[in-house]
């Protein structure tokens, strides 16, 4: 009888040796990436970092010439332009999330909802930048217009509305992150488990006081987690920002005036940028990833204790 | 001696339960709308995808002929033209990062599934993941910048798909760990029963059990790698001449392409952006299908 099984020879046990350390150097190098990337661009910004200190964080000059510069109206710009984002596309993708998870329709429609939902992921951001500036800006124009002469004494419609600004780039901006928080926020809403819906339900309570009272807050740690992470894709997204944000180093709380957000202040330096300006940059660069790991940190914390809170009740 | 609390609560007569609601009360009313405006929040989410789309095809159909992919780009004010070679640079450059990230991505998977599964080294290699995913792009820019621009003394086509491939190993890291996660432990045990190595098991069993979804993963970093924009800016730059095979030279890719033209003042120049556009959502989108056919195919 001829056996098929054989120990290994000395050669299989070299090679699986071999392979086992290339795949622990694989594994390991993941993590010196992260942190080759944190020191590679906190080591680029060091020039900037000694010469401007702390005041970069407070000055609000970028002049290449007099070499000054200050990403003050760049950080609220950043922070504006994303909260401003986060609160349509959270009022959107919860909704959609609750949607998809309740059985308001045919279980179809459910994944072709879904599905549209993803293909928004799918699109570039550069696509939405030309549709940004070439749908969004004449669709609301007339509305802003209206909004400044009517409500102009009202601070959030203080200037006049110049096209590339603040609402339009926070309107393509909640359509990109759309997609995160609603996926995120479905997940959750379908980790609930069905016993608590049925328990709601089975006392008498209509379909959104089910949702609203039982529901909503038993998944409410989720969603928490899903608008924290949506955050921050927003703060971090440049593309649809360098082209309808405006690029001007202006603080205002009116959402019709043109800004500037780090990541377009990135977009539109770098690649003429000489000497001190790309140390500048390159600070520039560590203060929005140390606010976007900050972020995103969070999120995945709020998620983790999501998930880990869930456990028990199934 | 007051009487026991518990004797008065029961005491109280139950009212008669009421198994019907009145369609017109405000709860039955409330939950109505709710439900409505739900409704209507969840269609208004189709407007913008149509909205692109339609735009996408109407504006961008008009100039989808062969010149597009035959010609260069015009120079300011110039008509005609096309972008052959931004269509080879985006190939070019996400080939160059593909062949980082799905062999980078999918070793270290291996690792976290296969030899250190529940190795506190995994969950940190896969919190190291999560948090690659969750860095901005331009942030991968920035460093290709740092180190490769900077070092070559050039913008150039390898700095561009390094940077692509920093986005790219995440996602081909956590799929690939999620699809070998789905591979039975029965069948790793029965193939070190017959007296396999570890490597021989994971290469003859558990990768091609697990290869319709690991695929699946490179599809969906593909598509996201292609459609990039700031990661390429300063670090590909743009070339208005043909790729010539050197990948140390700054080299056109159609997301820059489409950036350059949007803002321009050129009637033009603005159509081919609107074209470029549909041919680089074409190309995300088919080469996303080809990524759910390989999973559904496989189930």
């Amino acid at each position: 009888m001829v056996s098929h099984s054989r120990p290994p020879s000395r050669l299989d046990v070299a090679w699986d040796r071999g392979f086992r350390f290339l795949t622990w150097f694989m594994a390991w190098a993941t993590i010196a990436l992260v942190l080759f990337i944190v020191y590679k661009v906190t080591e680029s910004a060091f020039p900037a970092l000694q010469r401007y200190g702390f005041s970069f964080m407070t000055t609000s000059h970028w002049d290449s010439n007099r070499e000054k510069f200050g990403v003050l109206p760049e950080i609220w710009g950043t922070l504006y332009s994303s909260g401003l984002a986060l609160l349509f596309a959270t009022i959107f993708g919860v909704g959609v999330a609750i949607f998809v998870s309740e059985d308001f329709v045919a279980p179809a429609w459910r994944t072709l909802l879904k599905n549209v939902v993803e293909l928004l992921a799918a699109i570039p951001s550069v696509v939405y930048g030309l549709w940004g500036i070439y749908v969004v800006i004449p669709l609301i124009r007339p509305m802003a217009d209206w909004l400044h002469n009517n409500l102009g004494d009202f601070p959030l419609f203080g200037t006049p509305f110049a096209g590339p600004g603040m609402l339009p780039a926070a309107i393509v901006l909640a359509i990109m992150v759309l997609p995160t928080i609603a996926a995120v926020s479905r997940d959750a809403l379908v980790n609930v488990p069905p016993r608590l819906r049925e328990g709601a339900i089975g006392l008498g309570a209509t379909r959104w006081e089910a949702i609203f009272k039982i529901v909503l807050p038993a998944a409410s740690t989720g969603i928490f987690g899903a608008i924290v992470l949506g955050f921050g894709r927003a703060l971090g997204e440049t593309m649809a920002l360098a082209m309808l944000v405006g690029n001007s180093g202006v603080i205002s709380v009116s959402v019709l005036s043109p800004a500037n957000t780090l990541s377009a202040l990135l977009a539109n330096h770098f690649p003429e940028a000489q000497g001190i300006e790309v140390g500048a940059l390159m600070y520039a660069a560590l203060v929005l990833m140390g606010i976007t790991l900050l972020v995103n940190v969070i999120g995945e914390l709020i998620l983790w204790r999501a998930s880990a809170g869930m456990k028990g009740a199934h | 001696m007051t009487k026991m609390p518990q004797a008065t609560s029961l005491a109280i007569p139950m009212p008669e339960p009421r198994l019907h609601r009145s369609m017109t009360s405000f709860r039955t009313l409330f939950s109505m709308l709710m439900s409505i405006l739900t409704g209507l929040i969840a269609i208004f989410a189709f407007v913008p995808l149509l909205s692109v789309l339609f735009m996408l095809i109407w504006r961008g159909i008009a100039r989808l002929n062969l010149a597009i992919f035959t010609e260069l780009p015009p120079a300011a004010g110039m008509t005609g033209g096309g972008f052959g070679n931004a269509i080879m640079g985006t190939i070019v450059m996400v080939g160059v990062a593909a062949l980082i990230a799905v062999p980078f991505g999918t070793l270290a998977a291996v690792q976290m599934s296969e030899f250190g599964r529940n190795s506190s080294t995994s969950s940190v290699v896969r919190f190291c993941a999560k948090v690659l995913t969750g860095l901005p792009s331009i942030l991968a820019g920035v460093f290709a910048y740092a180190t490769i621009v900077l070092l070559m003394g050039t913008f150039s086509a390898v700095a561009g798909g390094i940077a692509l491939s920093i986005l790219m190993i995440p996602i081909v890291m956590l799929t690939a760990e999620e699809a070998l996660r789905q591979v039975p432990m029965k069948v790793r045990e029965a193939a070190l029963g017959m007296g396999a190595t570890r490597t021989q098991m994971v290469w003859k069993v558990v990768l091609p059990t697990a290869l319709p979804g690991m695929l699946t993963g490179v599809m969906l970093a593909v598509a996201r790698a292609a459609g990039e924009t700031a990661p390429l800016l300063f670090t590909a730059l743009f070339n208005q001449y043909w790729f010539d095979g050197n990948l140390a030279q700054p080299t056109a890719s159609l997301a820059v392409l489409i950036y350059n033209f949007s803002s321009v003042p050129f009637k033009n120049q603005v159509e081919l952006a609107w074209c470029a556009s549909l041919v680089l959502v074409m190309l995300v989108l088919a080469v996303n299908l080809i990524g759910q056919r390989i999973t559904r195919s496989s189930r």
